[in-house]
């Protein structure tokens, strides 16, 4: 049957003529398309990559910022702090300073005030020892024949005005 | 300016296309003129056949045809060539033109019957098939160009028709089958063959277009491409699976190798099986189509019409399912063979082993 019973003429042509096919179309529009198909994906995943990429730096640079400014806070915190400590130990030092100046000046006062109580002292015992003498030559001189006891006891006075 | 102008030639190429495609249902009135007298049917055979010329509808006495040249080759004395009208007078009668002529069937015999030449006349399909061809590089060289300019921008036009069906074929055909490794090289000759049966079945369906993937002798000469491809590309695991199959008996291979013969004749029946496939399913449809449109005459009603248009439309509509689904079949069938002569098989000799010593034990 004529159907099925392949041509000789048809099968030539179509031999040389797919034979051209394969070889224009390979060189001239599968090689190109492949290749332009594989560089587009290559670069639409090089982009989505890239992209990825830039989304986690970001989020890195975020998280940097933030912690940059997480320790700006600390440090401010710190020197607030600081600061605030700094001034209390200056008033407190002021403070004790103070009081050891004003210490040493009641200290000082106090041992003004013995040293010229002591002087006064001194004063008075000497002017009671003057006194005392004179009284005493007055005494002596008023009664030089004055018996012994008299003697003693001006002594005794003299005792007591000592132990004062 | 310049880009409108672009848009607007792709959108209509595209509208040309789709045209293309769906004025085949204008075929029922061309093939509807049949002779009187002739037997009823026989335009079907005429149509699905090869011709030396190109005849598109006869009207009343009068045929319309394209004479197409007849080109004959004899060893002894070179080429001839003739116009295929040498061979008909003006009433049609056949005559003879330097000691040729045409018999019953269609065929060119030498009255000298020693006369030993061969036929390579552009015939219908010949014709058909350099239209096929002209179609198919202008579509693909022209975004070829375009691929190559800027392969990194967006596809338009008749680009973004086609590159869904690249990428389809070769991520769904191609990868899947042949493995990422290796299926690079088998891109160009899936995609041509792709192409080129899709864009003729396509072109089969236009009114008193020739039948060209329904013929015989272009199934066999494609399916003869897949056969030659998948023999020379085969590597030692392909040959060895058919001549010296792991895994079975060792009495089915000697003395009466079984099964090195099954396993050869699977290799022949592989390319048999896709010359018939795209032939028989190609011409079946032109065959229903236009026995549908037959039954016009047949019934000599005109009751009958609304039926065969219904009916035809139907059948168009499926052919032109059927366009895609062979080409795509054959793709595929073409990429499971490439696949199965590149495998790698890389525990075979320990399984091979592992079943000796069952077999001992």
């Amino acid at each position: 049957m004529d159907l099925i019973t392949p041509a000789f003429g048809l099968i030539f042509w179509q031999t040389l003529i797919f034979l051209v096919v394969l070889f224009i179309l390979g060189k001239f529009a599968w090689k190109p398309i492949l290749g332009a198909l594989k560089s587009r994906e290559a670069s639409i995943e090089e982009a989505l990559k890239s992209a990825e990429k830039a989304k986690e730096d970001m989020a890195n640079l975020k998280a940097d910022n933030e912690k940059l400014l997480a320790e700006a806070k600390q440090e401010r915190d710190k020197m607030l702090k600081d600061a605030a400590r700094m001034g209390e130990e200056l008033k407190d030092k002021a403070k004790e300073d103070a009081k050891a100046i004003g210490d040493k000046m009641i200290e000082d006062a106090r041992a003004t005030i013995e040293s010229e109580r002591d002087e006064a002292l001194k004063q008075i015992k000497d002017q009671v020892a003057e006194l005392s003498l004179q009284i005493t030559e007055k005494l002596i001189r008023k009664n030089l024949s004055d018996d012994k006891s008299q003697q003693e006891l001006i002594k005794d006075y003299m005792k007591d005005i000592k132990l004062n | 300016m310049n880009k409108i102008f672009d848009r607007k030639v792709s959108r209509t190429t595209f509208s040309y296309l789709i045209c293309f495609c769906f004025s085949c249902f204008s075929m029922a009135p061309i093939y509807g003129a049949s002779e009187d007298g002739e037997n009823k049917t026989d335009f079907i055979m005429h149509h699905v056949q090869d011709a030396h010329e190109w005849h598109f509808a006869t009207i009343g006495h009068t045929h319309i045809t394209l004479p197409l040249p007849v080109i004959l080759y004899e060893p002894d004395e070179g080429f001839h060539f003739f116009m295929s009208s040498d061979f008909v007078d003006a009433h049609h009668n056949k005559i003879e033109k330097d000691g040729f002529y045409f018999d019953d069937h269609g065929h060119l015999k030498a009255k000298d019957g020693t006369r030993v030449f061969y036929d390579i006349s552009i015939t219908k399909n010949v014709a058909s098939l350099f239209i096929s061809v002209i179609i198919l590089f202008w579509v693909f060289l022209s975004i070829g160009k375009r691929y190559k300019r800027d392969p990194l921008k967006a596809p338009r036009g008749l680009q973004s028709v086609f590159e869904p069906i690249i990428i389809f074929i070769r991520d769904e055909i191609a990868k899947p089958n042949i493995g990422e490794k290796k299926y690079e090289k088998f891109m160009p000759y899936l995609l041509s063959v792709f192409f080129f049966i899709w864009f003729n079945n396509l072109l089969g369906l236009l009114p008193g277009a020739a039948n060209l993937t329904g013929n015989i002798a272009v199934t066999m000469t494609l399916a003869l491409f897949t056969f030659v491809i998948t023999t020379f590309s085969g590597n030692r695991d392909y040959w060895k699976h058919i001549f010296n199959t792991p895994g079975v008996p060792w009495w089915l291979k000697i003395p009466v190798p079984l099964m090195p013969l099954v396993e050869f004749i699977g290799i022949l029946t592989k390319p048999f099986s896709l010359m018939v496939r795209l032939f028989a399913n190609i011409t079946a449809g032109h065959i229903i189509i236009m026995s549908l449109i037959a039954l016009v005459f047949i019934f000599e009603s005109v009751y009958i019409g609304p039926i065969s248009v219904l009916f035809g439309l139907f059948m168009n509509m499926v052919e032109l399912l059927v366009a895609f689904i062979q080409a795509f079949v054959f793709t595929l069938l073409s990429a499971i063979y490439f696949g199965l002569a590149v495998e790698e098989h890389e525990h075979h000799h320990e399984e091979h082993k592992e079943k000796l010593e069952e077999a001992s034990a």
